[in-house]
């Protein structure tokens, strides 16, 4: 399943990029892309467990830019 | 969207930025002027200019050391906050460690100034980036807020456009905008499609006319029946390619994110070996980590990963605003590249109309539409509508018309005997005709059995389309035109527009064959882009490496299997994407050389001791300002005119 997050106050682009990088890491993710220009995720996961992922995402998202906000 | 030119985070921002800095110059001025190691005598005279300067440090640096400090409990450990923290701290170490020592006093100022400059290229970046999306943003000025809903009553209620269903009847007043697609149930009015097309021209609408969402009504109270959905209308199919464009990630982009992923940790551990190294073999430690904290300065790589997609997104966002729709910056990357255009020719390259093209003789021109008009003006056929709308003036009337199925009509009043057709006619009725050999439908005129003209009619080609071809030409591409008209008519058309190749007689289907074929056949980094009207093409503008579809408003289908689409339907715009995929990437190239270079031209005179860290918060900051700054000009002005007598230049 695919979906598309907001992201808010993501202030660089080397993050965005991290951010990507370890959002890919995870399992259970088929596709992720972080647009530090549009201030967006667009993640394509595993849909039986997908609020899991999600969760996931957040936490290492967290980890690398404590600043930026996934709004779910 | 806010009004301001500023967001609140960065105006909070600029004027900490200010403060620091109307801070720093007076200490650093007093310093120059009387002083502040001087003030206390003794091994601790250090601490009262320490003590200053690390006011105005804390003020400007506080959320970077908290950041550092926060990222590191996290495990991020090559992150620009902690690389300029260490940086920072450890040119205040070093100071201290020259007080102490009894050295002369000094490197307080530098580890101030490093971090406020870092602040300030910080804040500049914020500021472009921000500003770069509101660029494109004024393109999602096109969403609708609202849509007056008329309900059974008569009454009106204003309610979101996602609530209105198809067969809804909605008013539009004058400079509100069309919120769903619809037809004209009641009222005329102009609507101004620039927001929608680039077109500054606005169209005229009565009923029975589509509107389009997106529009804004400019003149009159327009009743509209609507046809779509608020999700399935163009506004919303246009604002999500728009919204997924920066999705798409060209090969510019990955190259340089993965060249951040390692140049980081390279650069700093570089710079502890410069330390170390040289440190334990001259033991001279305060020059070498000295030279090895302006390595970490440069060590950020943001002016690089930050540039590259601004350009992209000022690429696209330009060619947005000449109704250019580009999904993603690897399309702009490619299209940059594109050497091969196929194009469909009805609707493409020719108006896909009948017009009348040539009136043989031409010092009768006159006399022989007027005759013809007479014959023709009671037909529906195409080119009888093409031979009226040529006369453009009424007709007399009071002639009796026979279709003769075949070969034309027979116009008869009171003895006069008009005969407007085919050769065949003319040969029926013995008529000596002079043949016009130009390609299209011929139209004989005789007038009581003698033959007074010919006119021919055919595809009218677009103004503007010899001009892109010829441009497009001078950019060394091969053009070639896919059509389902006979040869002697295909190389007649292609050798006026001054295409490169054509393929005729082809029937619909065999258009994704003859692609497959160009595509088969093409080398590695040739990149063939498709042409079409978007009507029953779809599955080439899929197959081709870009396909770009001309006059999207309206056509979701076309939209969808489409890579570009041009909202006008105007091949000029071909050309000025071309034109805007040049530039941008040309940017892209300098951004990403200038960059590279000069941090590692820093970096080089750093380690040798000519470069200091002032020099180094340029290589850092001040690159990625120019950058930037270099990356804005993407967002430039273009000529919509195709620039045909100066191959190779770009403006």
């Amino acid at each position: 399943m695919k979906k598309i997050f907001r992201l808010e106050d993501l202030d660089c682009a080397n993050c965005a990029a991290k951010m990507e990088r370890a959002i890919q890491k995870i399992g259970g993710v088929n596709e992720a892309n972080v647009s530090f220009m549009g201030q967006r995720l667009s993640i394509d996961a595993d849909e039986s467990r997908f609020e899991e992922i999600m969760d996931e995402v957040v936490r290492v998202c967290r980890k690398v830019e404590p600043d930026c906000k996934i709004i779910r | 969207m806010k009004r301001s030119s500023l967001s609140r985070k960065d105006k909070k921002n600029l004027v900490r930025i200010l403060i620091a800095l109307a801070l720093f110059l007076a200490i650093f001025i007093t310093d120059k002027v009387i002083v502040l190691g001087g003030v206390l005598e003794g091994p601790a005279a250090w601490v009262f200019p320490f003590c200053l300067y690390l006011v105005v440090y804390l003020i400007i640096g506080y959320d970077v050391l908290w950041r550092a400090v926060r990222n590191i409990l996290h495990g991020q450990v090559f992150d620009e906050n902690f690389l300029m923290c260490v940086a920072t701290l450890g040119a205040f170490a070093l100071a201290i460690y020259r007080g102490v020592t009894g050295q002369e006093i000094e490197g307080f100022d530098e580890a101030c100034a490093v971090l406020l400059f870092y602040q300030i290229g910080e804040w500049f970046q914020s500021y472009a980036t921000g500003k770069s999306r509101k660029s494109i943003a004024g393109l999602m000025d096109i969403r609708p807020d609202y849509a007056n809903l008329v309900k059974e009553d008569g009454s009106v209620e204003k309610v979101d456009p996602s609530e209105v269903k198809v067969g809804d009847t909605i008013l539009i007043n004058p400079g509100e905008k069309v919120p769903l697609d619809g037809v004209v149930a009641k009222g005329t009015s102009t609507l101004d499609t620039k927001a929608l097309t680039g077109e500054s021209l606005p169209r005229d609408v009565a009923p029975d006319g589509d509107v389009i969402s997106g529009c804004v009504n400019l003149t009159s109270q327009l009743t509209v029946r609507v046809e779509k959905e608020f999700y399935d209308s163009t506004v919303s199919k246009i604002l999500e390619l728009v919204e997924n464009a920066a999705d798409q990630k060209s090969k510019a982009e990955n190259f340089i994110t993965k060249f951040a992923k390692y140049y980081t940790p390279i650069v700093c551990g570089v710079a502890l070996l410069l330390a170390v190294i040289p440190g334990l073999i001259t033991m001279d430690w305060s020059t070498w980590v000295y030279r090895a904290l302006s390595f970490l300065v440069v060590s950020c790589p943001c002016a690089l990963v930050i540039s590259i997609p601004l350009s992209f997104f000022a690429g696209i966002g330009a060619a947005s605003r000449y109704g250019i729709l580009i999904k993603g910056s690897n399309y702009l990357e490619k299209f940059n590249q594109a050497n091969t255009f196929v194009f469909d020719k009805t609707g493409t390259l020719t108006k896909g109309n009948f017009a009348v093209a040539r009136i043989s003789p031409e010092e009768n021109a006159d006399d022989i539409l007027h005759l013809a008009a007479i014959a023709e003006h009671d037909s529906n056929h195409p080119i009888a509508k093409s031979i009226v709308a040529r006369y453009g003036k009424q007709t007399e009337s009071g002639y009796t018309l026979t279709n003769i199925a075949g070969r034309g009509i027979v116009a008869e009043k009171e003895g006069d005997v008009l005969l407007c057709g085919n050769g065949k006619l003319m040969a029926e009725h013995g008529i000596a005709y002079t043949e016009e050999a130009g390609v299209g439908t011929v139209v004989y005129v005789a007038r009581n059995g003698a033959f007074v003209g010919s006119l021919l009619i055919a595809d009218e080609i677009k103004p503007e389309t010899r001009k892109v071809i010829g441009e497009l030409n001078a950019m060394s591409c091969k053009t070639i035109m896919l059509t389902g008209d006979n040869e002697a008519i295909a190389k007649n058309v292609a050798q006026e527009i001054g295409l490169t190749g054509y393929k005729a007689s082809l029937l619909p289907q065999n258009k994704v064959e003859e692609v497959e074929k160009l595509l088969a056949h093409k080398k590695q980094k040739d990149v063939l882009c498709f042409v079409g009207d978007g009507i029953n093409d779809a599955p080439v503008l899929m197959r081709s490496d870009i396909g770009i579809a001309m006059g999207g408003v309206g056509s979701d289908a076309a939209i969808e299997a489409s890579d570009i689409v041009l909202m006008k339907d105007d091949l000029r715009g071909i050309a000025l994407a071309k034109r805007i995929a040049r530039k941008t990437m040309a940017i892209v190239t300098q951004n990403i050389v200038f960059s590279i270079a000069v941090k590692v031209a820093i970096l080089i005179l750093s380690a040798v001791g000519i470069a200091n860290m002032w020099l180094a918060v340029f290589g850092d900051v001040g690159v990625a300002v120019i950058a930037i700054l270099n990356a804005m000009r993407v967002n430039g002005k273009y000529t919509t005119d195709p620039i045909r007598d100066r191959p190779g230049t770009a403006r």
